[in-house]
Parts: structure tokens; C-alpha cells; sequence
């Protein structure tokens, strides 16, 4: 009885040891295939370049138009976002305080939209956008990717709101504010490491993102000058290069997906680094 | 304030009924059990049989699923009840990164490594002959995937589990894994179905990552080393051809309106089903 309980433990602590092991080592394989891949065929021209004709044919060239399209589009998909996000998260945390049944299923219809799949959004998009007679272009593309980011910002900004203490909202109450200067003066100032942290994981999904730009933002080889035209991306670019047949265009895809990884990365790194740094405005209780 | 909050609070009726409308005119035309069991995909003719993109979506899905949910929740176990503090501090990043690598580098990722991997050792050491595009491959990227998602959740579960309970167990005389075994596993049991139901809705759904490793042959798969087709990659890999022939756009439409009902129902059971065992 005894050594079968030592065996069975030690079986499965084996067995632990073994998946926590190989989710660290995925993460160093996806990083390290994506990194050796792409460095091999990264080059300035690839990044200070739009395409030249017979770009995906092998000729020269770069992917800048996919590079800022991305951070045009996500950049307009976030602020609008978040224009729209975070009132309602104030809503729900300040005006909807002491209706917790509400609240709850504002929340639950939150994570019930959190959940629907972005090509979705893109197949909603793009019924919309033939509705209203619009063509693919940055403009569908960023209403269609801030409908996908918005649960996504405004989850993470009521949780951080969540936690902003009672006492506070009672001091700023009992010294004469109403309730929107509660919310604006005081909550958003208290949480201000939190909305970066949430604006920045909004941001890094919104560039990521393919499924939903597909049908929405098009895809053009020049840069984005008008909200009305199509815009190419990161994502959509690394999986067009994909399709070419050349050994060379498909390296420049393995490149693509490296300074998308980057971008990823670095997006992580800083809200990481600035979610620390403005805990100084914080008074904490 | 308030207009944005409604903004939000009807978007997924909004969502239903506009791709319900859009899908209607196929819907009147032929049966929902005939698109749904039908295996003709014939849209030049008019035939739409979602069948073989279904059994794809689901084959992929439930592989996934099977491959990550021990995973997971073995890890859980021993970065919460095994690991010192420190690592969980190191596993959280890789965590984050994880959830936060987009789908398309997921994608590339499965061309590089698991696509040759299946086929040039997985295939020929169990002497089946296959191109590595397959529904095994799709299934294994969208494990990976899906790791990040479940194990986060099922992370805050066991953090839930009350201290108390633990110590009480142990000062009975129970070892660490009879502790995990009989109390942390059974109190957390209901947690752990959702969190699996959470990351089945979402693996449903990813578009990209598997449109780019599963082969996309309009086929009912017969084994896991055949090359599939998922709903979600019908909708992508078409979008450009639905208005010159009638009837595609509906199509489409359709097939992001069971991807709707597929995500919103399976989030709604689990939701209730964890509403209902918080009672008790």
C-alpha cells in the first residue's frame, strides 16, 4: 500500500515536471524556428521598401506597406476602442455601483462576446460593409477589429476598476463630487497602469489579428493614404507570401512573421515595464 | 455612457440577426438538416453540404483538446501545489507571450515544425504515408494554441480552492498527491470542465493557424494523417469568390452563423453550469 503511494506519486510528479517542461520548451521552439527562419532573410530593404512589381514572384522590395497598414489599423482600431470602452467600463464600475445583478449580466454578455471567433467579426464586417455599400478599406477594417477588440478592453479595464477601493469612492462622495467626476478624475487616475496594461493587450490582439481583416481592410501593395482605401497588413501579408510558390518570397514570410513576433514582444515588454512604473500614482490603503 | 454600453450589450444580437438574415435565403432554399449532413460541396450548382467542413472543425477541435487539457492540467498542478512561488512568477510571462503570439505565427510555425515532423517521422515510423497538411497537424498547433487559454483558468481555479481544506487534508495523514487526488481535483472538478468547455469554443473558431497546416481538401477525413477542412477556413479561404456565384455569400454566412451558435452556446452552458455549482 505504502509503495504504491510513493510510485503513483512520483509517476505523476514525473508526468508534471515532463508538461511543464514542454510548455517552456514550445515556447523557446515557436521562438527560436520564427527567429532562425526569419533572421536569414531579414534585410533593411524588407523593411524600409514597399513592394516593387513581381514582389511575390521573387523581384525586390520590401514590406513596409504591410508594416504600417498594421499599425495604422490597429492604432485607429485601439483608440476607438478604447473611446468606447472605457466609459462603459466606468459605467458599469461607478453609475451601475449597488446593482449587482446588472452588472453581472453585462459582464456575462462581455465574456459571451469575448468568445466569438474573429472571423466572425470578419464575415459580420464585411456583410456590413456590402450593406452600406463600402468597399474594403482601412475604414471597415478598423470598425470591424475595434468590434473584436472591445470585450477584450473593456473586461480588463472593469477588473482593474473592480479593485479601486470603496474608501476612495466614499471620500470623493463625502467631499461634494458627483458621480462622473468620480469616475474620471479619480478612477481613471487611480488605475492608470491598469488601462495601459488593457490598451496595450487590445492593441497587440488588433495586430495580430488576420481573420477579421481579411474580408475588411483588403490588401494593397502601396502605403495607407486615405481611410477609404484598402490596406494591406502584417498578418495577411506573411500568409499571401506563404502561398507563393518561390523559396525566396516564402522566406521573406518567415521574416514577416519574425518582425510581427517583435512587434508582439515588445508590445508585451511594455506593459509589463509601464504597468510597474505608474504604480506611483496609486494610493494604496 | 450609456449609448456605447448598449453599443456593446447588443452586439451579439446584432451579430445573430444580421448573419441569420444574410443566411436565410440559403436556409429557405434547402433544409438545415440537408446543409448540415449533406457531403456534396458544389457551390457552381447550388449544392452546399457543410458536412465535411463540420466533421473537420470538430475531428481538428476535439484532438486539440485531447492533447492539452492533461497538459494543462498537470502543469497547473505543479506550478500551484508543487513549484516554489518564484516559478510561478517565471511561468506567468510564458504564459502571456504564449496567449499573445497571433495566429498567423502559430501558422508559420506549424509549417516549419510540425508539418515536416509528421511527415517525414511520424508518418513513415507508423508506416502511413502522409503530407504532413493534416488534420493531426491542425490539431497539434491548435493544442498549442489553446494551452495558454485553459491553463490560465484552471491556474485561478486551484488558487480558489480554500487553504484550509488543503491543511486539513494533510494533517490527516495524507501524502501531497492523495491531497491533489481526492480534495484539490474533486473540489475543482466543475472548474475544470469549463475551462475545458472555454477552450473547446475557442479552438472551434481559430481561423488562420489551422487553415495553414490542415491541408484544405474538401474531403471527410478518414484518419488523422488525411488533410481536412474547418469551417472557419471555408469562410477565409472563399471570401473573394461569393459574389460571382448566387448563393455563396449566403454559404458563408451560414457557416459563421454556426460558428456564432457553436461559440455563444457552448460559453453560455459553461457559464450556467458554474453559476449553478457556485450555489452549493
Amino acid at each position: 500500500m505504502k509503495r504504491s503511494l510513493k510510485v503513483e506519486e512520483t509517476v505523476f510528479r514525473v508526468l508534471m515536471i515532463l508538461s511543464t517542461a514542454f510548455i517552456l520548451l514550445i515556447l523557446g521552439v515557436i521562438i527560436y524556428s520564427v527567429f532562425e527562419k526569419g533572421m536569414r532573410a531579414l534585410s533593411l530593404e524588407m523593411l524600409t521598401h514597399i513592394p516593387e512589381g513581381g514582389y511575390y514572384y521573387g523581384k525586390g522590395g520590401g514590406i513596409l506597406n504591410a508594416i504600417v497598414g498594421s499599425m495604422v489599423l490597429a492604432f485607429g482600431a485601439t483608440i476607438l476602442a478604447f473611446l468606447i470602452g472605457l466609459p462603459v467600463a466606468l459605467y458599469i464600475n461607478v453609475f451601475l455601483h449597488g446593482k449587482p445583478k446588472l452588472v453581472n449580466l453585462i459582464r456575462f454578455i462581455l465574456d459571451l462576446i469575448w468568445g466569438i471567433p474573429s472571423i466572425v467579426y470578419g464575415a459580420f464586417g464585411f456583410t456590413l460593409m456590402v450593406l452600406i455599400g463600402l468597399q474594403t478599406s482601412l475604414l471597415a477594417g478598423i470598425i470591424t477589429v475595434t468590434l473584436f477588440i472591445l470585450p477584450i478592453m473593456i473586461r480588463s479595464m472593469d477588473e482593474i476598476f473592480r479593485t479601486v477601493p470603496m474608501g476612495l469612492m466614499e471620500a470623493s462622495y463625502s467631499l461634494g463630487s458627483n458621480k462622473s467626476e468620480l469616475a474620471f478624475k479619480i478612477f481613471t487616475r487611480q488605475s492608470v497602469s491598469g488601462i495601459i496594461t488593457a490598451v496595450l493587450l487590445s492593441f497587440g490582439r488588433a495586430i495580430g489579428d488576420a481573420a477579421s481583416v481579411l474580408f475588411t481592410a483588403g490588401y494593397t501593395d502601396n502605403l495607407p493614404n486615405s481611410l477609404l482605401e484598402p490596406v494591406a497588413t502584417l498578418p495577411l501579408s506573411i500568409f499571401f507570401q506563404l502561398a507563393s510558390p518561390v523559396p525566396e518570397v516564402q522566406a521573406r514570410a518567415y521574416a514577416s512573421a519574425l518582425v510581427l513576433t517583435v512587434i508582439i514582444l515588445i508590445v508585451s515588454l511594455f506593459s509589463r515595464g509601464l504597468g510597474k512604473r505608474y504604480h506611483k500614482t496609486k494610493i494604496n490603503f | 455612457m450609456l449609448v456605447s454600453m448598449l453599443l456593446v450589450a447588443f452586439l451579439p444580437f446584432l451579430l445573430f440577426s444580421v448573419l441569420y438574415f444574410k443566411s436565410f435565403l440559403l436556409l429557405r432554399n434547402t433544409g438545415l438538416g440537408d446543409l448540415i449532413f449533406s457531403h456534396t460541396w458544389r457551390p457552381s450548382r447550388g449544392e452546399f453540404g457543410f458536412y465535411p467542413f463540420i466533421i473537420g472543425s470538430i475531428w481538428v477541435t476535439l484532438l486539440a483538446i485531447l492533447f492539452s487539457t492533461p497538459i494543462c492540467l498537470l502543469t497547473a498542478i505543479n506550478v500551484t501545489q508543487y513549484a516554489k512561488k518564484r516559478f510561478l512568477r517565471i511561468m506567468h510571462p510564458v504564459i502571456d507571450i504564449l496567449a499573445g503570439l497571433p495566429s498567423v505565427v502559430y501558422g508559420v510555425w506549424g509549417i516549419l515544425v510540425i508539418v515536416p515532423f509528421i511527415s517525414r517521422y511520424l508518418g513513415p515510423w507508423l508506416g502511413i504515408k502522409t503530407m504532413g497538411y493534416s488534420i493531426l497537424a491542425g490539431a497539434f498547433v491548435l493544442s498549442i494554441m489553446i494551452i495558454p487559454f485553459i491553463l490560465n483558468i484552471i491556474i485561478e481555479i486551484f488558487n480558489t480552492i480554500p487553504m484550509e481544506l488543503k491543511e486539513a487534508t494533510l494533517s490527516l495523514g495524507s501524502t501531497k498527491w492523495q491531497m491533489v487526488k481526492h480534495v484539490l481535483l474533486r473540489k475543482a472538478l466543475p472548474g475544470i470542465i469549463a475551462a475545458v468547455g472555454f477552450g473547446l469554443a475557442r479552438a472551434f473558431g481559430e481561423t488562420m493557424a489551422v487553415l495553414m497546416v490542415v491541408g484544405n481538401v474538401i474531403k471527410v477525413p478518414s484518419s488523422v494523417f488525411d488533410p481536412g477542412y474547418t469551417l472557419p477556413a471555408l469562410i477565409a479561404n472563399n471570401y473573394g469568390e461569393v459574389l460571382s456565384i448566387p448563393q455563396y455569400d449566403s454559404a458563408l454566412m451560414f457557416a459563421a452563423l454556426l460558428l456564432l451558435v457553436v461559440s455563444l452556446f457552448f460559453n453560455l452552458l459553461m457559464h450556467f453550469f458554474i453559476a449553478r455549482y457556485n450555489k452549493y
